[in-house]
């Protein structure tokens, strides 16, 4: 019998425990109940959309998605839609949402999302290799392999303008050119799957909804730099993306697509997946090194870069999940193609996670430069009922909290310099008007006091004097902000690595936005009544 | 699986270590690292204790003191936390009646505060070994507990 409908159901982790495993079985069980099971065919397919949707399932050749999808309302989808065809409009995706809809687009209202690196999120089943084929899966590694020459994959990365999407947005055919140019042999070619930054989920999503893309990219990689090895590092709380990941690997090898003597190249590439212990500073590079040899994950110092000596000392390149799932997109189409979205110094898209008091939480893929207002209001539907924006933190919890005056600033890695903030890993965690600037500046400090490595004493004395004085904020003497503000600089200035430089990010942009708010904690009050304070003193001096 | 079955799943290198330390713990109903365990993984890859030892006590996903059957991982970081993370924790503590790091006396959970699960979208997120639990309240945390209390008893 011919199958007429496919359904998709998303499977990733906001989905499982909002029970898409269960809605799945009910659905062939449902099906089989009325012998639809050979005209019809359940697939599990990766995140489909927005956290806050539950469990989300795509009807083909409709494209018709329903969400919020309950086990008790399958009989009707299966009864209403697959039997009768009429689609249960009480269930379907309204407008505006966040999530991924793939055959008609603008009937949906999502037109302006731009997807690159999820462009198969949520179409294919991350499980079947043939599947990532058909939609032109790695053309672009047959491309590299047979028509270009390392150099020559590098020049197009280089052209193509892509910036790392770790955090620091170095140029990634740059970072390539110097681990090829470098001496030292084997070479080798990490993926950074460490994704430990609150607020960043983007890299679990790519990974479990398109793992083959990542591997691809990684081949890719791993030919232009001349590494015959290749490594992901996962964190050990990614037990889908492991298990996706390890999957996809297995039936690449079978396809001939990892191995030796790739294409009949002559050309030898395999990948291993290492994982991670749950220590955040270990998506540092270096660190990052240090536990893939097994050690601490504490940071070496720079230089020498890890293209010169990495990995045993050996050049290797480092790249985010993110940035790798752009490069078959590039070799396919080029550079130009690339360089058409986005911005001049940022071109492509982004991937941005956002979340907190807004309406849809979820990932979006967008061009580099659209406005945070564009995200909140365009992408996020908006803040919550009653309430209005008030901060929002962008690049994950060493990133800057910036208040109204930014909101029409373009987010990209350049032009936000100015405003003292990074793009980060593109996590953008939005605040509304009950929140207590003090409250989440807190919970920012206890975060990095949690996670400061202690390999160097600015940052491990630092957090912890920064934790103590924000505790003890009701001090009655304002020179309280100007000592946060100074231990925060000077971590910045002489902290070993990244991690202790940054709480001066969120610091100093609490301070510039929201001065007042917080003088007012120094002398015991709170205008949102989050924080108590069991004592206002007079005035007293700090001992620091 | 025994230690020695374990071990030499892997090649004896430095760079399997963390490997091996997640599939001991893994097949041990304390969920932890005992000092024998350290010195075995010491012995197969002929390293000093203490680098074994530095390295299990290093990363938060790893135990040296034993700990319940069910570990109760709750994010407290900020996108958790300005979703009420707070009070689910408050409630978390309340209902199991210890604080973070401790393991309850009947030995069946153990609380630890992390730094992020990953599962950001649903804020306030937890984990119960690996099982993952979003949108949390209070009152919703407490049920859950109950749960899992539950399920044990009628195993007993």
């Amino acid at each position: 019998m011919v199958v007429r409908s496919h359904i998709l159901v998303g499977i990733d982790a906001s989905s499982i425990l909002a029970g898409a495993r269960e809605v799945m079985q009910e659905l062939i069980k449902e099906l089989n109940k009325r012998n639809l099971q050979d005209e019809v065919k359940v697939l599990e397919t990766g995140s489909l959309g927005a956290s806050s949707d539950g469990v989300v399932i795509v009807v083909y050749p409709e494209g018709i998605n329903y969400r919020n999808v309950k086990v008790e309302d399958v009989p009707i989808i299966v009864e209403e839609h697959l039997l009768k065809g009429r689609p249960v409009k009480r269930l379907m995706m309204s407008p505006g949402a966040t999530g991924i809809v793939v055959k008609e687009p603008t009937r949906f209202n999502i037109s302006k999302q731009l997807r690159i690196v999820l462009k198969n999120t949520g179409i294919i089943n991350p499980d079947s290799i043939e599947e990532y084929i058909a939609v032109g899966g790695y053309e672009a590694l047959g491309k590299a392999l047979l028509e270009m020459k390392p150099q020559g994959v590098i020049q197009e990365i280089k052209n193509s303008g892509l910036r790392g999407r770790g955090g620091a947005g170095f140029p990634t055919g740059l970072k390539w050119e110097f681990a090829s140019k470098s001496k030292g042999t084997p070479k080798y070619l990490l993926c950074n799957a460490d994704e430990g930054e609150p607020g960043t989920f983007k890299d679990r999503l790519i990974l479990e909804g398109d793992p083959h893309k990542v591997i691809e990219g990684m081949v890719i990689a791993g030919y232009a730099i001349g590494a015959m090895k290749g490594y992901i590092y996962i964190r050990g709380e990614y037990e889908l993306s492991i298990e996706r990941i390890e999957k996809a690997l297995s039936q690449a090898r079978e396809y001939g697509f990892l191995g030796k003597d790739i294409f009949g190249t002559g050309f030898s590439f395999d990948i291993v997946v290492k994982k991670g212990a749950g220590a955040y500073i270990c998506g540092e590079e270096t660190a990052l090194i240090e536990s893939l040899e097994g050690k601490r994950g504490e940071p070496r110092f720079k230089p020498p870069y890890p293209t010169d000596a990495g990995l045993w000392g050996k050049p290797t390149v480092i790249n985010n999940v993110e940035t790798l799932a752009n490069v078959p997109g590039i070799i396919q189409n080029g550079a130009d193609w690339f360089r058409s979205f986005g911005t001049e110094k940022s071109p492509g898209t982004k991937v941005y996670a956002i979340l907190g008091h807004i309406v849809n939480a979820g990932l979006i893929e967008v061009p580099m430069g659209i406005t945070l207002r564009e995200i909140i209001y365009g992408y996020g539907g908006g803040m919550r009922v009653g309430r209005a924006f008030k901060v929002a933190q962008v690049g994950g919890t060493a990133g800057a909290l910036l208040g109204e005056d930014a909101l029409d600033v373009p987010i990209d890695f350049d032009s936000l310099k100015p405003l003292n903030a990074t793009l980060g890993s593109g996590a953008i965690l939005i605040m509304d008007d009950s929140t207590c600037i003090v409250d989440v500046l807190s919970s920012v400090v206890s975060f990095f006091r949690r996670e400061s490595c202690g390999k160097c004493a600015p940052c491990r004395v630092g957090v912890d004097k920064l934790y103590k004085l924000i505790s003890n904020i009701n001090t009655g003497n304002l020179d309280v902000i100007d000592k946060m503000l100074e231990i925060a600089f000077y971590m910045q200035q002489t902290s070993f690595c990244a991690l202790g430089q940054s709480p001066i990010m969120p610091i100093a942009s609490a301070i510039k936005y929201f001065k007042d708010e917080i003088s007012e904690h120094v002398y015991g009050k709170c205008r949102t009544g989050r924080c108590y304070f069991e004592k206002v003193p007079e005035r007293l001096s700090i001992a620091v | 699986m025994n230690v020695e079955q374990i071990l030499t799943k892997y090649e004896p290198k430095m760079e399997n270590i963390l490997l091996i330390l997640h599939d001991l713990q893994n097949s041990k109903p304390t969920q932890h690292l005992s000092p024998e365990d350290i010195m075995k993984v010491a012995e197969y890859i002929k390293l000093p204790i203490s680098k074994v030892y530095e390295t299990a006590t290093f990363y938060g996903l790893f135990s040296t003191e034993p700990r319940g059957k069910y570990i109760v991982r709750v994010c407290v970081s900020t996108p958790c936390y300005v979703e009420g993370a707070q009070e689910v924790l408050e409630a978390l503590k309340e209902t199991l009646g210890i604080e973070h790091r401790e393991t309850t006396e009947d030995g069946l959970f153990t609380l630890e505060e992390v730094s992020c699960l990953g599962i950001c979208g649903v804020a306030p997120a937890m984990m119960v070994n690996e099982e993952a639990f979003g949108n949390l309240t209070p009152e919703r945390v407490r049920e859950i507990i109950m749960n899992f209390r539950e399920r044990e008893e009628i195993k007993w």
